[in-house]
């Protein structure tokens, strides 16, 4: 059956594309950064020196450190990059798009999450313990937020299929919807919230009472630590995809589309994922940190949001139709 | 030899069983009394095999005893309702049943053996009860069994504290029970369940009925604000009867009120939704912010249990709703979500509490803030402990996200409500549950992390045991079916089609059979929403363990131990690891202030003083204070001015009882 190879290859090229374009990702905001601050800063390529010089080291293992604590990362990594992989990005429609919806997706991505700040946890340290005790405060705003966000598109898509979702979208005349707004500002919140962006978590610190992200993985170190941080590029990309996907959908090429929408689907989501990235380098050279306990009434903030979304769209229902 | 009908004798042998156990456990010496486990787990097998078989056999089985009331009897009655929740109870008392033989014989034994068989046939007895007299009176000898078993410890006041507690929620959810029939029995009083099932009420009587089934079984299943009992009684209670207590007990109370509210009650209002969904949701954030706080092993995990109540109470909820307002196949998946999440928790919270019970018995404490570590010492329950508590966070592929996943699909159809307020509470629902996933997984990652993970903060927890192999067999066979139900999802919620299309009124809201592989899970249809577990499991262990592989091919699998970095400053002691208290702390300052108004008060000596720092929490449980102790205290102030009438002479008592013969002769003129 060539249409099922043809789709077999297909979803195969998207998981490995996400896999490899992600350290490029970071590596542009963090270009853009630098330029801002007037620093050179390093190539965009520079991340993915880091994880080939971090896999090719020994690990260094605290005496205390378990199995746990040795096969998380390969876990917490598998999961996000399944959850990355589900996402429509270049196309919809793929082979194991349908495997899991779009309430699925948000809980893979919380099973990462438990997984590390469990992991943060193992060696007994000081350091590991604010960090996973602060994400997961961060989490327990921001994963009813996402959640939410999710439901509100999935409701007005009558799906919670992602692939679906992004089908509906694309067919929808382009207009401005007040609660596809509101949600859309809860989920940029959840994803700065998620990825340890400025202003909830600053991923360029270390040796600060502030950090969160970082001082989860402090005692990593290695090919362990490698597999954290291609996590971590990985949810990044998965983020702003779902982000596109879910708000900013147009010329996501149909499975069973021409070479030309195929091009198209490659270039839009390229030139997208490239102007996503330069926005939050932008974003984060004209902020601040914020405290850690005001963290929460800006992720309230998120909540508040979705669940106006959500309420909106429940309620205007008889409007629309 | 096996005829039609067997599965109801073979649950009659499992009953005889039970009681036989529990007659034969006052007379065993003690270091026998390891036989009543074999004795339940034997009966509990005996009842699986046949509630199995008459689940998929579809059979309604009917029997009428000449035992009980005089002229009524006692009716028994196997339907695929009570076949379902018989399988919950059964495959719990079987695990527990397991663990059970590997606990040592203590001077406590003769008070917990007996008892322990009476309260798992009590439990089984009740849902095969088909009138009210029979289920009122196994309701109660599963209350009293457990009671017993709650103050087994009675030289603890703690535990005399939970069992009187215990004791008065129980009486007064009886009696509320009591109503409850008494109301469906109506006047011309037929007890028997059939009868009910024809006889029509009149709208107020329903709502009286409604009421006081809720404030019954839900009272016993620890719905908020009837839980107070829960996190007192449960972890007092022994560990395998804990298990039982919040896994198995309290799905016992749900089948009363599905057995009531979508059996007995008649065509739903879209009104009797409220109560289940507003309660439903407090209940599942509003016990976990009290899981979360809560410093003790097993009340973190009897909060938790009023949570998954909650969500449980939520599914209902829906039910009733899309049932009222004729949406069938939303009622469908409403109902399964119910009664898969009452499925799931029964065996993770099982498991749940087992594994804290072999904590209890490796190092001697349930405190949190000294434990620590144990993942070294008791590497079996620990990873076992990490399964349930993952599962109970809702997260893929384990079965809790089945459940969590059915309850969203269903309330995404909530606007198609006819009423206003359902269409309103609908997105409210979603948020709260969406908000109490988000707790559950902080809550079990801070009760995982101090108790397994990190390093031990005392004496007891550095020189812990791992459990007996009969202990850690138990709490393993549960965790394997934490992750069949994840993986075998769809599965299940197929094999609940009969159930739904009774209840609810669906018929094949749920497929699995034309999805994608065998095992999706499919909500309304395949384009609308599909989940499909093993898939998901499929690629993340794959691509998990290729990525392991080629970097251990490709590039270096060496490891190297040192002292752990901690910003260069490691420190020896295990106390300056995060404390379950200090991981709670943001979680803290984020819901406490609103919740429970919690309050920190730093003392800090200035700099150059040696005089020790202090720092304290206060929490106010505004439900305990509001709803129990002030009103006991207002009835404990008037019984105490009526208490004068016993003091009186015997002129004035003539005196009484005159005028209120002259009362009660006034009434009757004017009323008859």
């Amino acid at each position: 059956m060539p249409a099922t190879i043809q789709s077999f290859v297909a979803q195969g090229a998207q998981m490995f594309f996400v896999l490899a374009i992600a350290p490029a990702v970071t590596g542009i905001t963090r270009k853009v950064k630098a330029r801002l601050m007037r620093r050179r800063g390093p190539s965009i390529f520079q991340p993915y020196r880091d994880l080939l010089k971090l896999v090719r080291k020994d690990s260094v293992l605290a005496p205390n450190a378990t199995w746990f604590f040795r096969s998380a990362p390969y876990m917490i990594f598998a999961f996000t990059w399944v959850a990355a992989a589900l996402v429509p990005t270049l196309a919809s429609g793929l082979m194991f798009n349908w495997a899991a919806d779009v309430v699925a997706l948000v809980a893979l991505i919380g099973a990462a999450r438990a997984l590390l700040a469990l992991a943060a946890m193992d060696a007994g340290t000081a350091f590991g313990g604010i960090g996973s005790s602060r994400e997961m405060m961060i989490a327990s705003l921001a994963e009813p937020a996402s959640l939410l966000v999710a439901l509100t598109i999935a409701f007005a898509a009558g799906t919670t299929r992602l692939p679906e979702v992004a089908q509906f979208l694309i067919a929808q005349p382009l207009e401005i919807r007040v609660s596809f707004a509101l949600a859309f500002v809860a989920l940029v919140i959840v994803a700065l919230a998620e990825n340890a962006r400025i202003p909830v978590d600053n991923p360029a610190t270390h040796l600060e009472l502030t950090m969160v992200h970082e001082a989860m993985v402090l005692e990593y170190s290695g090919r362990h630590l490698a597999m954290i941080e291609a996590a971590g590029h990985l949810k990044l990309t998965l983020y702003i995809s779902l982000i596109i996907c879910l708000f900013l959908p147009f010329g996501m090429a149909p499975f069973d589309g021409t070479a030309g929408a195929w091009a198209i689907g490659i270039g839009s989501y390229l030139a997208k994922l490239g102007l996503a990235a330069v926005a939050l380098g932008v974003w984060e050279v004209s902020i601040a940190k914020m405290r850690v306990f005001r963290v929460s009434e800006f992720l309230g903030g998120a909540f508040t949001f979705a669940f106006l979304a959500i309420l909106l769209e429940f309620l205007s229902r008889e409007v629309q139709r | 030899m096996i005829g039609a009908g067997w599965q109801l004798q073979a649950l009659f042998v499992a009953l005889a069983i039970y009681a036989g156990a529990a007659l034969a456990a006052v007379f065993l010496p003690r270091r026998r009394l390891g036989l009543v486990y074999a004795a339940s787990a034997a009966a509990a097998s005996l009842a699986v095999v046949a509630e199995i078989s008459a689940f998929f056999g579809e059979v309604v089985l009917k029997e009428h005893l000449p035992v009980g009331l005089p002229g009524v009897g006692l009716h028994i009655r196997l339907d695929g309702l009570s076949a379902f929740f018989g399988f919950i109870v059964n495959v719990g008392v079987l695990m527990t049943s397991i663990y059970g033989a590997g606990i040592k014989r203590d001077d406590l034994s003769k008070r917990i053996e007996p008892l322990y068989p009476a309260f798992c046939g009590a439990m089984n007895a009740v849902l095969l009860a088909d009138d009210a007299y029979g289920f009122l009176f196994f309701w109660e000898l599963m209350s009293l069994s457990s009671w017993a078993l709650v103050v087994s410890r009675h030289d603890d006041p703690e535990s005399r504290k939970a069992g009187y507690v215990y004791l008065v929620m129980a009486a007064g959810g009886t009696m509320a029970l009591l109503f409850a029939f008494g109301g469906l029995a109506g006047a011309s009083g037929g007890y028997a369940f059939d009868t009910m099932r024809a006889s029509h009420l009149t709208p107020l009587v329903s709502a009286l009925v409604l009421g006081a089934a809720l404030i019954g079984a839900g009272s016993k299943a620890g719905i908020m604000p009837l839980h107070a009992w829960l996190p007192l009684a449960h972890p007092a209670a022994p560990s395998h009867v804990s298990a039982l207590m919040s896994g198995v007990m309290t799905k016992v109370a749900i089948y009363a009120l599905i057995r009531v509210v979508f059996d007995l009650l008649g065509d739903p209002q879209w009104w009797w939704s409220l109560p289940f969904i507003l309660l439903g949701a407090t209940s599942a954030v509003g016990a976990l912010l009290y899981a979360v706080q809560d410093q003790d092993l097993k009340r973190l995990l009897a909060y938790s249990t009023i949570e998954n109540v909650g969500i449980i109470f939520a599914g209902l909820g829906l039910a009733i709703a899309f049932k009222s307002s004729n949406i069938p196949p939303a009622a469908g998946i409403a109902l399964a979500a119910a009664l898969i999440h009452a499925l799931n928790h029964s065996w993770f919270k099982s498991l749940l509490f087992l594994g804290a019970g072999a904590v209890l018995h490796a190092t001697g404490t349930k405190q949190l803030d000294r434990l620590g570590g144990l993942i070294h010492r008791m590497p079996k329950t620990s990873a076992f402990w990490l399964i349930g508590a993952l599962a109970i966070s809702a997260l893929p592929p384990l079965n809790g996200f089945v459940s969590e996943w059915l309850l969203f699909q269903a309330v995404l159809t909530g606007p198609v409500f006819p009423e206003p307020i359902l269409q309103f509470l609908s997105p409210v629902l979603g948020a709260m549950l969406a908000l109490a996933a988000g707790l559950a997984a902080a809550c079990f990652v801070r009760a995982f992390g101090t108790v397994f993970l990190g390093r031990p903060r005392s004496p007891e927890a550095a020189t812990a045991h791992e459990a007996p192999f009969a202990q850690t067999l138990a709490i393993g066979l549960l965790a394997l079916l934490c992750i069949l139900g994840g993986l075998l999802g769809g599965l299940t919620a197929f094999a609940l089609n009969p159930l739904l299309v009774e209840y609810a009124g669906a018929a094949a809201a749920i497929n699995t059979q034309t999805g994608p592989t065998p095992f999706s899970l499919i909500a309304f249809d395949q384009g609308r929403a599909i989940y499909d577990a093993p898939t998901i499991a499929f690629f993340v262990a794959v691509s998990s363990f290729t990525t392991m592989a080629a970097i251990h091919l490709f590039a270096t699998k060496k490891t190297r131990r040192s002292p752990a970095w901690d910003c260069g400053f490691p420190d020896p002691s295990p106390a300056t690891q995060y404390t379950a208290s200090s991981y709670s702390q943001p979680l803290r300052r984020v819901y406490g202030g609103v919740v429970y108004s919690a309050t920190e008060t730093v003392d800090m000596p200035p700099p150059g003083s040696l005089r020790e720092g202090h720092f304290r929490i206060r929490f106010s449980d505004y439900l305990w204070r509001f709803l129990y102790v002030m009103p006991a205290n207002a009835l404990w102030a008037i019984s105490e001015r009526f208490d004068l009438i016993h003091y009186l002479t015997i002129r004035r008592y003539l005196v009484l009882m005159f005028s209120t013969l002259i009362v009660l002769l006034v009434i009757t003129a004017t009323f008859m």
